[in-house]
């Protein structure tokens, strides 16, 4: 392995103010309640800034100031709408660097990661619903389609500033007006972009943002102003907020957790798959709904390829998020590393063999190393439920149709990986695997025109292109 | 012999509709039938939660081979239906005199509405994925293409007016997908749903695809709302109370819900495209692009 030099990214082009208000109504505004929390960067425990926990009356009042700006932004031609996104990617581009390296603070993702491929998203995200402002009447919802009103959105700390572009992008372009409750561990870079509304002029009450726990989550998606609500995150709480909306008109829309299956198969080139594996589990420490985090690969080359496998393991550097040659970063909280090592010790206490490269943990922050685990049965917990971290089960077959059922045997159903040569073989594979996403030779690759979203009990509609824009829109 | 004996006419059993054949209700169960004036008309069965879980056992059954039917072939079925049941338009035209009480032209008229609507949804068969399909253009060297797929087995609650015409307009654009369903029946005339089964029976169309219960919605829906394996539920002919019930049932395995329409549905206006998008799933794949 070579030898690196540290090569940080300076941290000096972010301005963090010590303490954080709520953004309401274009203002900066004090909560009502005197609560408050620390947000830490994961990566060494430092307090980065404090932020107001919004209670019901602070969620009351950014619904409010979201409902009376609706008339007139719904009422606004689509092209002037066009062009306040518009403005909104291009000030995002011009401060793509500050925003990867605040990310990066505030989550611990590796800024490789952060700069290459959260921010250029973003802001391609915002580029593409811009274009659909005024283009709604022919993207096949009727000739007149019109916005839902007032969206309560609650983003996952995984992607901060992703999430928070897939739900305010389109929400906006449609005519609709946003609360958004940033993750409680993650609320910097939605705040800062509030500053960026500020610069792009966009009228007062089109976007706010209340800062808060579950229970400001809670309270949002309760709000009986809220028209729509948009929720990503895990499948528990997206359960509880389907039922909490019975009997209401709220539109709905949930994008939850999962347990991909990566498929390789016998003639799957081995070095690319090995690759696509890596990305699959250990893109973003694993903290993705979308990680192929169960790994199917044919009997007649797992051994093969689980030697390649560790061997690619032991090159990725962990440490420091903010060195460009960083790999895996820190896990995003206490509370995350905990739940990802009690998973791995149920796996090993049920008889799954767990390995990890040698791998140097800092000693302040939160980390864990990359793991596999083999001699998995699809009984283990390992194997059924969502760890969110960097750990890989492997499990093998010997048919296709041992590999597509075992694929589909989850409750889960977002998305899936197939590795092969035949172009057959791969069809065949992606029309029987019950999930919304099939990523054939490759992995972990999102654009804004391609629709992202699962099946079963990984939720329901779509974010992402033409499809995207039904969420919002009351069709 | 004095005089000739008047001939007795033979009635019908009205049963269940479950994997293609015509159980009675295993709960041994049944309910009396009468028309909108009052009259007998028959003893229906009162289906269980045990018959609730034996259709949808049927309709998981049936889902794999229906959904891998080449659209085409689905589109065959449904316009064959859709041919059954204008050979029998006396037999439903009847029968919709009796429930609803309309005269035997406006019954006729719903009987033809029911023929055309499935012919209709016959023809979105192969049609529906190039409208809810999209090649998408992602900046990146990538095939990338997003193309409807059937949700699974999915629950309908039928509405409980329009026992024909109500009752097609909620099978078809649910099962014309791919998907496969349990049906439950409009409670106060469910007559004709069992006719009607009669009609799915010698249409081609395979066992389980279609199930249809009779008897108390508000005792059935629920179970199927909670039914782990149930992946949609049209609640249409919910009452409000129930479909309040049975939404938070269904968010235990996230079901896609659709709810009971705002005001009174009018079965005779186009019926868009929203029943057929309600249960599907869009799926998007990927693949490189290179030499």
């Amino acid at each position: 392995m070579f030898e690196y030099a540290p090569a940080p990214e300076s941290r000096d082009i972010v301005d963090i103010r010590p303490s954080y208000g709520l953004f309401i109504n274009g203002e900066w505004v004090e909560p009502q309640g005197e609560e408050r929390h620390k947000t830490v960067n994961p990566a060494t425990e430092e307090v980065l800034a404090e932020v107001a926990w919004a209670g019901e009356a602070d969620v009351d009042r950014a619904v409010q100031a979201a409902a009376k700006a609706f008339p007139a932004w719904s009422g606004m031609p689509g092209a002037e709408r066009a062009k306040y996104l518009f403005r909104i990617a291009r000030i995002i581009q011009e401060r793509a660097r500050e925003l990867a390296v605040l990310e990066t603070l505030d989550n611990g993702k590796p800024i490789r990661e952060s700069r290459d491929v959260d921010l250029p998203l973003v802001a391609a995200h915002f580029f593409y619903y811009a274009g659909w402002a005024d283009k709604l009447a022919y993207a096949g919802f009727g000739e007149n389609p019109r916005p839902l009103g007032v969206a309560g959105q609650v983003i996952p700390w995984n992607f901060p500033l992703l999430m928070l572009a897939w739900k305010i992008a389109p929400a906006l372009a449609c005519g609709n007006t946003v609360v958004l409750k940033p993750a409680e561990t993650t609320p910097l870079t939605a705040l800062a972009f509030a500053e960026i509304c500020r610069q792009a002029d966009l009228p007062p009450g089109v976007v706010n943002i209340v800062t808060g726990a579950g229970e400001t989550g809670a309270a949002l998606v309760a709000h009986p102003g809220v028209d729509k609500v948009a929720f990503t995150g895990s499948t528990e709480v997206g359960r509880h907020i389907a039922r909490s909306l019975a009997g209401t008109r709220k539109k709905l829309t949930l994008e939850l957790g999962g347990k991909a299956a990566n498929i390789v198969f016998e003639d799957a080139p081995i070095d690319q798959a090995v690759e696509g594996v890596v990305n699959g589990i250990f893109f973003n420490q694993g903290h993705v709904c979308c990680a192929g985090s169960r790994l199917l690969v044919q009997e007649s080359v797992a051994a093969d390829l689980l030697e390649a496998l560790k061997r690619r393991l032991g090159t990725l550097r962990l440490g420091d998020p903010l060195d460009k040659n960083t790999d895996i970063g820190a896990i995003n909280s206490a509370e995350q590393l905990a739940k990802i090592r009690e998973l791995s010790e149920a796996g090993e206490a049920e008889g799954a063999e767990r390995w990890s490269p040698s791998c140097p943990i800092p000693d302040r922050g939160y980390w864990f190393p990359p793991t596999l685990f083999t001699g998995v049965a699809q009984s283990h917990r390992i194997a059924r439920e969502e760890i969110f971290g960097p750990v890989l089960s492997v499990l093998t077959f010997r048919t296709p149709a041992e590999a597509v059922e075992k694929a589909n045997n989850t409750p889960y159903g977002l998305s899936a990986g197939v590795w092969t040569e035949k172009g057959s073989l791969m069809l065949w594979a992606a029309s029987r695997l019950r999930a919304g996403v099939v990523w054939s030779n490759t992995f972990n690759r999102f654009d804004p025109a391609s629709p992202f979203g699962g099946f079963k009990e990984s939720g329901y509609g779509r974010e992402g292109g033409r499809h995207g824009l039904e969420a919002y829109l009351a069709v | 012999m004095s005089e000739q004996a008047a001939r007795l006419a033979v009635r019908k059993t009205y049963k269940l509709f479950v994997g293609g054949a015509f159980p009675r209700s295993e709960s041994g169960r049944s309910y009396a039938v009468t028309s909108s004036k009052g009259d007998f008309l028959a003893n229906a069965a009162r289906a269980s939660r045990k018959d609730a879980r034996d259709a949808v056992s049927a309709a998981r059954k049936a889902f794999s081979g229906w959904s891998g039917a080449t659209a085409y072939n689905r589109g065959q079925i449904l316009y064959r239906i859709a041919e059954m049941l204008e050979g029998r338009r006396a037999q439903f035209a009847a029968e919709v005199v009796d429930a609803d009480g309309v005269s035997a032209k406006k019954a006729g008229e719903l009987v033809d509405a029911a023929v055309d609507r499935l012919v209709w949804y016959a023809g979105w068969s192969d049609k529906i994925g190039a409208v809810l399909g999209s090649a998408n253009p992602v900046a990146g060297p990538y095939f990338n293409l997003s193309s409807p797929e059937p949700t699974g087995v999915v629950a309908v609650v039928a509405p409980p007016m329009g026992p024909l015409l109500g009752l097609v307009s909620v099978i078809a654009p649910v099962i014309v997908t791919g998907n496969t369903c349990v049906v439950v029946a409009s409670e106060r005339a469910p007559l004709p749903a069992i006719t009607l089964a009669e009609v799915l029976a010698t249409s081609d169309l395979p066992g389980g695809v279609v199930n249809i219960l009779t008897g108390s919605a508000a005792e059935i829906a629920p179970w199927l709302a909670g039914h782990m394996d149930v992946n949609g539920i049209d609640l249409t002919g919910a009452d409000p109370e129930l479909a309040v019930t049975c939404e938070e049932l269904a968010a235990e395995n996230l079901k896609r819900v659709l709810r009971p329409p705002a005001g009174r549905v009018d079965w005779l206006a186009d019926p868009g495209i929203e029943r057929m998008s309600a249960f599907l799933e869009t799926k998007t794949v990927w693949h490189p692009i290179g030499v």
